[in-house]
């Protein structure tokens, strides 16, 4: 027992040798970005393809952003909400990284958010929707390459408004980003004349959808909002078909919905409409290059994830040629940043001042295994970004 | 809420509480009577929906023999299991099978991620069992939802035969209640519980595969079933499967009927059940071994 504390406290005492903050770098030397992504659990799959994403612009720059070299640290933040602070200090004080990249689950991303602020680190959210990241908590050193959850919801509802929709019902998890969707979509369908006459919800990550499935034909409204993802946004399809509901009562969805699902989902996905901010079949010169080029490098068709991971490195870029990739004019690197026009796939877009992406929302329809371009659902769509102060 | 759609919310329940009893069965018979721990019970029911996923391709429309060669699989794979990790366990405190157990989890979800990638996938229901009846108004019940609780149902009455109309059931009863002693008695205990073992695999892994085409299979999925399958043994009594069986229903109706009234809370009612049940009869609803 005695040898074991010792041995305890030796690696204790040699974590603290590690964790000593080493000098930062400043206009030489390769510019250390840690990538904080899920590798394992569901969410596994689109942590990769942020990574490859993020790789491949820089690899199409010829592995350096304005002229330095970039060292890529990893952590597994296993999209585990307890562990993000802990996961984040990890690249923030022991990797002493220059910029952070991450995450796709909300609540880490939140925790990452706070630990940037707090120690004024740059960071860039290439996945995690929560309203509160570009709203509340939003901050000078913080952008994001996505999405707000509010903005595929709101376009959501401004189209189900249009198709005559009156009285809609919504069904998702409940925890943030569904409800912050199911708000969004609220706020569209009511500024077209439409009214959400009841919110359903079930806890994170239940799938037993049947009792909902019920209150649904009990109710019967004009249509249903639905906001899952992953095994989730399977699940509830299929059980949505299964019930027979599909062919009294459209089924609306953000693009999670039936993004990287529509193989498991199979028949009971087909002509299902939903909103999102990238559509597979986007026939642009910069989407068909884009998707050529990730579909040569990894073998992979590209998805949305890969698109947002690939701005994020973007976004970088053209902060650190204004600044001439000097990380010593922080603030300056930050401003850019934020004004820089992204040359996205999706399209180009801006950022807000709280550093959300403006851009357009596309209304897509399921064919086969595609999320088919129909039109654009809402153009340049902002997010109101509430409770930010910037 | 009108009569059809409350007797559509009690069928719901019922469905809902009757998967539940298969994986919670299993749990409870290698809980109550080995007396193990069993974290990794999540990953036997993955396992089951992985295969039923797998063996999808060999088998075509033979749906039951799928079955059959998927439950077998598993009893065979519990079986080497508890030669090789599980019979080592025994003597030792719960701290050492959590961890144990723990680790399997973390070795399953790797090799899951190995063998099949971290894709989410559809198990298509065999075409026998495809479609539905119309149940009032625009509602429609999937056959394969009657066919998955007509099959808990029928693992439950053999289970219950086994347990208390066999010789085997007899020997694992007495082996819940005194090991030492069913030893003395000439009986071959580390044969029993290899058997019961393999048993509660198999259990497993049929819910997994029962569930899959209602589910589709995901990285992941073992761990959401794994606690509220304690929920559900511990509520039942810890080695009773007719606990089990009560507990399971009592969480189905709870569970589904706070979705629709509380739909705020419905996350908080099973565990309030649970509570409510602790306070009231700190062993659970049954003693073990019936």
């Amino acid at each position: 027992m005695k040898t074991f504390r010792i041995a305890c406290a030796a690696i204790g005492a040699a974590s603290f040798l590690i964790a000593a903050p080493a000098f930062p770098q400043g206009a030489s030397g390769p510019i250390k970005v840690g990538l904080m992504l899920p590798y394992s659990g569901t969410y596994a799959g689109l942590g990769n393809a942020i990574e490859n994403g993020f790789k491949l612009y820089v690899q199409e720059q010829g592995g350096k952003l304005a002229g330095r070299e970039i060292q890529y640290f990893k952590v597994d933040d296993e999209s585990e909400p307890s562990k993000g602070t802990d996961n984040v200090n990890k690249l923030i004080k022991r990797d002493n990284v220059d910029v952070l990249v991450g995450t796709v689950h909300s609540g880490v991303a939140l925790a990452m958010a706070k630990a940037a602020k707090d120690s004024n680190t740059l960071l860039i959210i290439p996945n995690a929707g929560a309203d509160a990241i570009t709203g509340p908590m939003c901050s000078a050193n913080i952008v994001r390459s996505s999405f707000s959850n509010w903005q595929p919801g709101y376009a959501m509802g401004v189209v189900a408004a249009q198709k005559g929709v009156k009285r809609a019902m919504t069904i998702t998890w409940n925890y943030a980003a569904g409800t912050e969707s199911t708000k969004g979509f609220t706020e569209g369908l009511e500024k077209g004349g439409g009214k959400v006459i009841k919110d359903l919800n079930l806890p994170f990550p239940n799938v037993e959808f049947q009792a909902l499935l019920t209150e649904i034909a009990a109710q019967k409204p004009d249509a249903v909002y639905a906001f899952f993802a992953g095994g989730g946004a399977v699940k509830f399809v299929k059980d949505y078909a299964a019930a027979g509901l599909d062919k009294s009562i459209p089924l609306y969805g953000p693009g999670f919905l039936t993004d990287g699902t529509l193989e498991a989902q199979g028949a009971s996905a087909q002509k299902m409409l939903t909103t999102l901010h990238y559509a597979d079949n986007l026939d642009t010169p910069r989407n068909n290059a884009f998707r050529k080029a990730y579909a040569l490098a990894y073998k992979a068709q590209a998805d949305v994830y890969a698109v947002q991971g690939y701005d994020a490195a973007q976004i970088l870029a053209n902060g650190l040629k204004a600044v001439g990739g000097d990380l010593t004019k922080r603030d300056a690197l930050a401003a850019a940043m934020r004004k820089t026009v992204v040359d996205s796939p999706r399209g180009k877009f801006t950022l807000s001042a709280a550093g959300n992406p403006v851009q357009d929302i596309y209304l897509r329809q399921v064919n086969g295994n595609n999320n088919e371009l129909r039109s654009i659902a809402v153009k340049a769509l902002a997010d109101p970004a509430r409770g930010c102060k910037l | 809420m009108t009569t059809a759609t409350f007797l559509v919310q009690c069928l719901n329940a019922v469905q809902y509480g009757l998967l539940l009893f298969l994986v919670a069965s299993g749990l409870t018979l290698i809980f109550g009577i080995m007396g193990v721990i069993n974290l990794a019970h999540g990953s036997f029911y993955m396992l089951g929906a992985y295969l039923a996923f797998a063996l999808a391709p060999w088998f075509g429309d033979w749906f039951l023999m799928r079955l059959v060669a998927g439950v077998a699989l598993a009893a065979i794979f519990g079986y080497l299991l508890e030669w090789v990790f599980f019979s080592f366990l025994y003597e030792r405190d719960h701290l050492q099978q959590v961890l144990l157990t723990y680790a399997l989890i973390l070795v399953f979800e790797e090799l899951r991620s190995l063998a099949v990638g971290n894709d989410v996938h559809g198990v298509a229901a065999p075409a026998w069992l495809a479609g539905g009846f119309h149940l009032g108004g625009l509602m429609e019940y999937p056959w394969y939802r009657v066919f998955a609780s007509a099959a808990c149902l029928v693992v439950a009455l053999a289970l219950y035969a086994v347990v208390n109309r066999t010789r085997l059931g007899m020997m694992i009863r007495a082996g819940a209640s005194n090991r030492d002693m069913v030893r003395g008695l000439g009986v071959d205990i580390r044969r029993l519980y290899r058997i019961v073992f393999a048993g509660g695999v198999a259990l497993a892994a049929l819910a997994g595969m029962i569930a899959a085409p209602l589910s589709s299979v995901y990285p992941g999925m073992g761990s959401s079933v794994l606690i509220i399958c304690f929920v559900v043994v511990v509520i039942g009594g810890i080695g009773s499967i007719t606990g089990a069986l009560v507990a399971s229903l009592l969480v189905g109706f709870v569970d589904t009927f706070g979705k629709v009234f509380f739909a705020e809370w419905s996350g908080v009612g099973v565990y309030v059940l649970m509570a409510i049940v602790l306070v009231w009869r700190p062993e659970g609803l049954m003693k073990r071994g019936f």
